[in-house]
C-alpha cells in the first residue's frame, strides 16, 4: 500500500476545498438557510406536523441528505476530472499506485468534504428547529455510507464525463429530482397511492427514509430496507469502479 | 549487463484501427543516453507513455529493471521519472507543492532539503511559493522536470524536452543530463531537434510510422551514414576543372576559386592522396583545404525521406 500517495492525493484535494472556501462551505449554509425559511417558516407554519414532528424539524435530514449528495457527487467528479482535463493525470498514472489508492484518496477526500458540509448543516439546521437524533450511532452510519457510495459515485461520472456539460449533468439534473420526488419535505403517505409506487423505485427515497428515521424514529421504509438498499447501491458503485480500473476505461486508452 | 529497459514486440492499436506502435523492441543500457529521434505522429510518446504506464498496450511485453511494467508496475514506476511533452501542471498550486506532491505520489517521504536542492538546480527556488500559472513556459518546463527529479527516478524519460524553449535554457537543460548521467541516471529523450540529439546522446534511435528505423552508437551512425566532402580553395581562380581532373568528379565553386570533393567517410580508399598530387601536378596553387561532414539532420532526413 502506498499511503505516501494516498496522503498526497488527499492533501491535495483538501486543500482545493480550502482555496474555494466561500463556494464549498458558505454557498451551501445560504442555500439551507432559505429553505427553512421558505420550507419551514413560511410553508411549516400552515403545515405545522407530519407524523408528530413539527415540518421544520422534519425536513431537515432531507435537506441534510440534498446536501450531503450534491457535494459529494459534484466533488468526487469534480476531483478526478480536473486532472484529466488539465492533463495532470498523467502523473497518477505513471506514479507507483495502485488504482484502489487512487479512489481511496479521491473519494476519501470527497467524501470528508461532504460530510463537513453536511455536519455544518445540520449544526445550521439546529439553530432554526430543535432536532433530536434517536440513534446517533445509525445516523452516523448512514451519514457516512451514503458519503462514501456517492463520492464514488460522481468518480464514476468524473471518468466518464467528455466535457464540463457532462460532468454536470448528474449533479444539476438527476439529483435535485430524486432528492426532491424522495421525500426530503413530504412523508410518501402524503402522496395518492399511484405515487407512492414510483417512489419506491428512487434511491434517495430509502437514504433519506433511513437518515430520518435515525432523528425521529419515523419512516416511509423499513430502516433495515433502507440500509441494505445503502449497501446494494454502494456495492454497485463497487463493482463499476473496479471495473473501470481493469479495463482503463477512457483513462489509459 | 541486462538492459535496463527492455521492450519486445511492442504494439498499440486505437479502436479506430489506427496502428501507432507496430511491434517496436529495443533495448537501452544503464546508464546510457538515448535519443529517440522522428517526425510528429512517429510514435515516439506513445511508446514512452506505455513504459510509464499511462497508455495500455496491445501486445508485447516491457520490462524495466527486471520487472514488468504492467504486473510488476510498483517496482518499475518508482525507478521511472516522466517529464512530458505537454506543458500539464495544476494551474493554482505552487512550485513547492507541486513538486513535494510527486514526491508523495511516488510514495517517497518529504524530504525538504532535497527539494531546496533540487528547485536551487533548475533556478527554480527564488518561485517556489508562486502559483504555477504565474510561471512562463521555460519555467513550467523546469517545474516539470524537478517534480520527476522529486523522487530520484533511475530512468529518465524527457519527451521533447526542449520544445519551445529558448537557447539558454536549451543549454541549461543539456548541462542538467550531463550531471544526472555522471550520477549514474538512464535517459531517454525524444526530440524533433537533431543537434541536440548529436549534442548529448551516445545512441540514436529513428524511428517513423510506429517503426525503429535503426538504432546505433551516434558515432557509428555518423560515419557510416554520414558522407564528407573536402573543399580545396584556390589561390587564383579557373574558369573551369582541368581535364586531369575528370575523374574525382570536381564542382566547381561559383566564383572559380574552389574545388568541391565528395568521398564516402568510411571508405578504405577516399582518393584525398591522389588527389592532392593531381592538382599539385595540374599547376594549381591551393590557399586553403577543409572537410565538412553531414550532420546527423541530414542522415535524419534521408532516411525518413527514403522510407516514403
Amino acid at each position: 500500500m502506498n499511503f505516501e500517495a494516498i496522503k498526497s492525493i488527499y492533501a491535495f484535494e483538501m486543500a482545493r476545498t480550502r482555496r474555494t472556501l466561500l463556494q464549498s462551505v458558505v454557498s451551501p449554509v445560504i442555500s439551507t438557510s432559505l429553505y427553512f425559511i421558505v420550507f419551514g417558516a413560511a410553508i411549516g407554519s400552515r403545515v405545522q406536523e407530519v407524523e408528530g414532528v413539527p415540518y421544520g424539524a422534519f425536513i431537515a435530514p432531507g435537506l441534510i441528505m440534498l446536501t450531503l449528495l450534491n457535494q459529494c457527487v459534484s466533488n468526487g467528479s469534480f476531483g478526478i476530472y480536473f486532472p484529466k482535463f488539465m492533463g495532470t493525470i498523467y502523473e497518477i498514472l505513471s506514479a507507483p499506485v495502485a488504482m484502489s489508492e487512487i479512489v481511496i484518496a479521491y473519494v476519501g477526500a470527497a467524501a470528508t468534504k461532504g460530510l463537513l458540509i453536511g455536519t455544518i448543516i445540520l449544526i445550521t439546521a439546529s439553530f432554526f428547529v430543535d432536532i433530536s437524533i434517536a440513534h446517533p450511532f445509525m445516523m452516523i452510519l448512514f451519514f457516512v455510507l451514503t458519503a462514501v457510495t456517492f463520492s464514488l459515485f460522481g468518480f464514476m461520472i468524473g471518468i466518464w464525463a467528455k466535457d464540463f456539460e457532462q460532468l454536470n449533468l448528474v449533479p444539476m439534473l438527476v439529483i435535485p429530482p430524486l432528492v426532491f420526488l424522495g421525500g426530503s419535505f413530504y412523508s410518501i403517505d402524503m402522496l395518492p397511492p399511484f405515487w407512492q409506487t414510483v417512489s419506491h423505485f428512487n434511491p434517495v427515497l430509502y437514504l433519506v427514509s433511513g437518515f430520518r428515521w435515525s432523528f425521529y424514529e419515523i419512516a416511509d421504509v423499513n430502516p433495515a430496507i433502507s440500509l441494505a438498499m445503502v449497501l446494494v447501491f454502494l456495492a454497485i458503485c463497487l463493482t463499476v469502479t473496479a471495473w473501470i480500473f481493469r479495463t482503463g476505461y477512457k483513462l489509459k486508452n | 549487463m541486462a538492459p535496463i529497459v527492455s521492450i519486445r514486440n511492442l504494439t498499440k492499436s486505437y479502436a479506430t484501427g489506427f496502428q501507432a506502435l507496430k511491434g517496436v523492441s529495443l533495448d537501452i543500457e544503464e546508464g546510457e543516453i538515448l535519443a529517440l529521434l522522428g517526425p510528429n505522429g512517429a510514435g515516439k510518446t506513445t511508446m514512452i507513455s506505455i513504459v510509464c504506464g499511462i497508455v495500455n498496450p496491445s501486445g508485447g511485453t516491457v520490462t524495466v529493471g527486471g520487472y514488468d511494467v504492467v504486473k510488476d508496475f510498483r517496482k518499475t514506476r518508482e525507478i521511472i521519472g516522466l517529464v512530458p511533452q505537454e506543458l500539464t501542471l495544476d494551474a493554482f498550486e505552487t512550485v513547492y507543492n507541486t513538486v513535494a506532491f510527486s514526491r508523495g505520489l511516488h510514495g517517497c517521504k518529504p524530504d525538504p532539503a532535497l527539494i531546496e536542492r533540487i528547485l536551487r538546480e533548475l533556478s527554480l527556488y527564488d518561485k517556489k511559493d508562486t502559483m504555477l500559472r504565474h510561471l512562463s513556459g521555460g519555467m513550467r518546463r523546469r517545474v516539470l522536470i524537478a517534480k520527476a527529479l522529486s523522487y530520484e527516478p533511475k530512468v529518465l524519460f524527457l519527451d521533447e524536452p526542449t520544445a519551445g524553449v529558448d537557447v539558454n535554457l536549451r543549454k541549461d537543460m543539456w548541462q542538467l543530463v550531463e550531471r544526472l548521467r555522471a550520477a549514474g541516471v538512464t535517459i531517454i529523450l525524444t526530440t524533433h531537434y537533431i543537434e541536440e540529439a548529436e549534442e548529448i546522446a551516445d545512441r540514436i534511435g529513428v524511428i517513423n510510422h510506429g517503426e525503429i528505423l535503426l538504432v546505433e552508437e551516434k558515432k557509428a551512425l555518423m560515419s557510416k551514414l554520414g558522407r564528407k566532402q573536402l573543399t580545396v580553395e584556390l589561390a587564383d581562380p579557373v574558369e573551369t576543372v582541368p581535364e586531369a581532373l575528370a575523374q574525382y568528379k570536381l564542382s566547381l565553386g561559383a566564383d572559380g576559386r574552389s574545388f568541391v570533393y565528395d568521398y564516402e567517410a568510411d571508405g578504405g580508399r577516399t582518393g584525398i592522396t591522389s588527389l592532392l598530387a593531381a592538382l599539385a601536378a595540374a599547376g594549381l596553387r591551393l590557399k586553403d583545404v577543409s572537410t565538412q561532414q553531414s550532420s546527423l539532420e541530414d542522415i535524419f532526413v534521408a532516411l525518413v525521406g527514403e522510407e516514403k
